[in-house]
């Protein structure tokens, strides 16, 4: 062999090179402090400015800390302990503890309930976020939110139970109907339920334009504007003559189209037997239920939750409501059909171009003029639908982008594989965007969670609505700020802080390119 | 002598293709296709790149969608009916150039997802399915590995083992070979010499000239969105017709 070789080619290797250890000044703590901190004539200079003012500010910081007072009544009290020394007055925290935390009305005697329904939710909240737990976990997931609504706002257990139970019998109605009639009579229900809506918009379309012409012609036809108004009103009402009638065929046709198994009637049936159910069966039900077996805490008012639980408790519900929401609208917004996308488009631009804190006003005081005035809409919920219209809107955008990132290829593996459209959605499409838009939604997730301070200015006393009101208004506390500011900062900085670490840690376990 | 002559080809209709056309907006990329593929017939379709052969067998699965002439696929009419397009899907496997596999998934769920959700097996049983295809394009080694973990070969004998799994009657490979090294090629070539020995119905477009030789009963050369000239391959290559047959065989083959 080695003959030939080198009579034909130049080199061959016989053996191979054992791979060796690098040389010390490539390994450790030495390398990385000259490589991070010393690597240059600049970099040493702000390396000896960082470590001069972090000192500075140590100094400063440390005998403030150190000082702190803990135990007092009043900042004037907090004053004569120190003496003229630098210290804080954390007894402020101790003092108003209860208050930073649970709000100023919620009755003492009932912190246990928040506590447990805190700590419930961890365990609630943990197999949804990490797959090893086993999945049979989740049944406690999906029951939990009827027990922490009892034990947050009291009242009957039998109340949060009932609509369980409801919403488990119109599942039932759903699946009932849906595997027992026949699909040939779905179809044809399908048919006039669809053509029904149909000739309900071209009727309503009808009705608006014979408006439009009698406004236009009241409005005349004197002086220039009103005769602009009267072309205008006219134009306008010509336009939807035109087209009611096409368009309540075209939405028939589309609702009709959109469910060719007939699964519109089982939507319809088990929407409409959930309508009589929650209005006409609740309410006898759960008291009924309560006059036999009474399981009751102290009711609360929305009005009275407040503090940093009322934080967690937007937060939470909030982030759990608008991830699944934003998931519809952004496969809506890619959806085929011109109906469904015009409306997930037009929402999620409406809500990204209106700030939060107009829309929590609306939700404060301009639904009471459109609501009659005898209702009874809860505050709490109505701030609660805002902020999860919202920050669904910009979570769709996020997911959006991780849709627009898969290759094509993958959809065209799903379909060449025969998956129908959800089928590949849930299976293939979905776990691949959602990986790619965790970053985003963690960034919606944790501004999501700061701006549930925002309510405080429509009076709700969350933790920041807490302190710039009953605590700093209060004769004993007034002009303490960095203690009671910093240890808000300190609770956010903790959960938002953990939410970005849960995030880079799913990261990496759904990372499965190894490279 | 002609491997391919030895196998059998049956005289039922699998893919029949009358008079069909197809546009991407005003630009005409297939032009009057008129194809019979028998049972059991493998098929080699060849010609430049933007002639139209990936467009004319991805139109035969619907991903792409043809506006006029009528495509037959096993005796389903192929329309915009959504059941007709799943019907065909389940019956015809395909691969890609880029693999397309489920990166999220490892090899086993790849090949066991569809079994599971379209045909309705029990997992076990797709597990077994799933095991015995990838035993047949040696990796069954791989089955707890992701697809990123795999090399260009390796990955596309998963993906045509994905293909299997559904256990079609025909299978379509739109340029299975040209994203891998060349070193690859071989291993994902065998593959499908084997399949074919087995007498599946293939369409392969490919520019392995050497794969079309041995195992095609019929090479197809495409050229502008028409079919140019069809043959034996040993006419074809030995003895090509047109102008345009020649001249690309003496880029493709002349180096």
């Amino acid at each position: 062999m080695s003959d030939t070789h080198a009579q034909t080619v130049a080199f061959v290797r016989e053996t191979q090179i054992p791979p060796s250890p690098p040389p010390v000044t490539e390994a450790g703590a030495v390398k990385w402090v000259r490589e991070n901190l010393f690597s240059g004539v600049f970099n040493t200079v702000l390396t000896l400015v960082a470590i001069y003012f972090v000192a500075r500010f140590a100094v400063f910081v440390f005998p403030w800390f150190y000082n702190g007072v803990w135990e007092a009544s009043s900042r004037k009290e907090c004053l004569d302990i120190l003496d003229g020394a630098t210290g804080a007055c954390f007894a402020v925290l101790v003092d108003r503890w209860d208050h930073l935390v649970f709000g100023f009305k919620y009755p003492p005697d009932g912190y246990w309930r928040i506590l447990v329904a805190f700590i419930l939710l961890v365990v609630a909240a943990a197999p949804a976020l990490f797959a090893s737990l086993p999945r049979k976990l989740l049944f406690f997931t999906a029951f939990y939110p009827f027990l922490a609504f009892w034990l947050i706002w009291g009242g009957s257990l039998w109340f949060p139970l009932t609509i369980l139970g409801l919403i488990i019998a119109t599942v039932l109605v759903f699946r009932l109907i849906s595997a027992q009639i026949p699909v040939n009579f779905r179809q044809i229900v399908s048919a006039v339920i669809g053509g029904i809506c149909g000739i309900g918009l071209a009727y309503l379309l009808f009705i608006g334009a014979k408006e439009l012409v009698f406004i236009a012609n009241s409005v005349g036809t004197e002086g220039a504007i009103a005769t602009i108004a009267y072309g205008v009103f006219w134009v306008m009402a010509v336009f939807a003559f035109v087209f009611c009638v096409p368009m309540g065929i075209f939405v028939g046709y589309a609702i009709y189209n959109s469910f060719e198994d007939g699964g519109l009637v089982s939507i319809v049936a088990s929407l409409l037997f959930a309508y009589v159910a929650f209005s006409f069966l609740l309410a006898p039900i759960w008291m009924a239920l309560n006059s036999v077996v009474p399981i009751e805490l102290e009711a609360v008012a929305s009005r009275d939750m407040g503090g940093f639980m009322l934080n967690m408790l937007l937060g939470t519900i909030c982030v759990s409501l608008s991830v699944p929401l934003g998931i519809l609208l952004a496969l809506g917004r890619q959806s085929p059909m011109p109906l469904i996308k015009g409306v997930c488009v037009v929402f999620i631009e409406f809500i990204r171009g209106v700030p939060l804190i107009t829309l929590l006003f609306v939700a404060n005081v301009m639904l009471a003029y459109f609501l009659p005035p005898e209702s009874n809409f809860d505050l709490i919920l109505r701030v609660i639908i805002m902020i999860t219209l919202f920050s669904a809107a910009y979570i769709a955008e996020v997911i959006r982008g991780g849709l627009a990132a898969l290759p094509k290829g993958q959809y065209e593996a799903a379909d060449s594989l025969g998956l129908n459209y959800n089928q590949a959605t849930r299976l293939i499409i979905l776990p691949q965007a959602l990986k790619i838009s965790i970053p985003g939604i963690v960034n919606v997730a944790v501004g999501l969670f700061k701006d549930t301070t925002l309510v405080s200015i429509i009076s709700m006393f969350d933790l920041v609505g807490m302190i710039r009101g009953p605590i700093q208004n209060s004769t004993e506390w007034t002009s303490v700020y960095w203690e009671v500011y910093g240890f808000g900062a300190l609770l956010f900085f903790v959960v938002c802080y953990s939410i970005s670490q849960y995030s880079q840690w799913l990261e990496r376990q759904l990372n499965t390119s190894h490279h | 002598m002609n491997q391919a002559s030895q196998m059998t080809v049956s005289d039922e209709v699998a893919i029949e293709i009358t008079n069909m056309n197809k546009w991407y907006g005003t630009f005409h990329v297939l032009r009057d296709i008129d194809l019979t593929v028998q049972r059991g017939e493998r098929i080699v379709i060849c010609g430049p790149s933007g002639s139209g052969k990936s467009t004319l067998i991805r139109c035969i699965n619907a991903l792409e969608e043809h506006q006029k002439g009528k495509i037959v696929v096993d005796g389903t009419v192929l329309s915009s009916d959504l059941k007709n397009i799943d019907k065909i899907r389940s019956e015809v496997g395909m691969c890609f150039q880029h693999f397309n596999l489920f990166p999220h998934l490892t090899i086993l769920e790849n090949c066991t997802l569809a079994p599971i959700w379209v045909r309705k097996t029990p997992k076990k049983e797709a597990e077994e399915i799933a095991m015995h295809f990838l035993e047949k394009v040696k990796i069954p080694e791989q089955a707890d590995k992701y697809p990123g973990q795999l090399s260009g070969g390796q990955q596309q004998r998963v993906a045509i083992a994905r293909s299997l799994c559904m256990q079609p009657r025909i299978m379509l490979f739109d340029e299975p070979t040209s994203a891998l090294d060349p070193e690859m090629i071989k291993e994902v070539l065998d593959t499908m010499i084997e399949l074919a020995e087995e007498g599946m119905t293939m369409l392969c477009v490919t520019h392995e000239m050497g794969f079309a030789r041995q195992v095609a009963n019929r090479v197809i050369f495409m050229d502008a969105g028409q079919i140019v000239e069809q043959n034996e391959p040993e006419e074809f290559f030995n003895n090509p017709k047109s102008e345009r047959t020649q001249l690309f065989l003496s880029q493709i083959l002349g180096h």
